[in-house]
């Protein structure tokens, strides 16, 4: 463990979330938000929580990332908000 | 985003010889690393589910290159179904017979009777019979998820 590591990775996970809610289009919000994962998985591997970071980077970074994009592509916007 | 809708209406996303070139080569290889982390689990970081995950992700892979069609033909929706109930089966069938035994629910060592190999190695086999059975569901309810979402239930074109 390397504190000046953690609080770097931790800075970037907190600049990641704030720009994950302050984006309007969903699309860069999706990726932003896997950009986000992937932060949280270097964060858990560099803790040595392996474990975690595999589930993190396969989970987080992988699949739910797809998943959301697949649900915004079928989505419609009604209004120009 | 507007663009990206209406492209994804008129034609295929990612239609491009070198995605496909190379997701073709990867997915046997992303398939081998999966059933690794199942089968290797219980010694090192992984597991049932991050291994079930991955070999999901192979077949989210295709339907992302290529198309729903060559999803459905390296894994059909009938196997994938078939695969993720007999996974949920192994699973709660070894917890069972393991009670019906004697022991506890999901205790392994209860096992010893059919076999007699020590409370100790069935303990370490057990788990790993349980992470076979766990990864097969966890890769049938990722894929499905994804035809399904992609393709708005309908299972004839991807995204």
């Amino acid at each position: 463990m390397i504190w000046q590591l953690d609080l770097l990775i931790l800075a970037l996970v907190v600049v990641c979330a704030l720009a994950a809610i302050t984006l309007k289009d969903l699309l860069s919000a999706t990726v932003v938000f896997g950009a986000y994962s992937f932060l949280m998985c270097l964060l858990w591997a560099e803790m040595g929580a392996v474990d975690v970071a595999f589930t993190e980077a396969t989970v987080g970074a992988g699949i739910s990332t797809v998943l959301f994009i697949a649900a915004i592509l079928r989505t419609s916007r009604r209004s120009k908000d | 985003m507007k663009r990206i809708q209406e492209l994804a209406k008129t034609r295929q996303l990612g239609e491009s010889p070198i995605i496909q070139v190379s997701v073709r080569l990867l997915v046997p290889f992303i398939q081998l690393f999966g059933l690794y982390i199942i089968v290797h689990g219980h010694y090192s970081p992984g597991g049932g589910f991050q291994g079930g995950v991955v070999l999901g992700a192979s077949f989210v892979l295709l339907a992302l290159a290529f198309d729903l069609k060559t999803s459905l033909r390296h894994m059909s929706e009938r196997a994938n179904a078939i695969l993720g109930n007999l996974g949920a089966l192994i699973f709660t069938g070894t917890a069972v017979i393991c009670a019906l035994l004697g022991g506890l629910f999901l205790d392994y060592s209860a096992l010893d009777r059919i076999i007699p190999l020590g409370p100790i190695e069935w303990r370490s086999m057990g788990i790993f019979i349980v992470e076979v059975g766990v990864g097969l569901a966890v890769m049938s309810i990722m894929a499905s998820l994804y035809w399904d979402l992609g393709s708005g239930g309908e299972l004839d074109e991807g995204l």
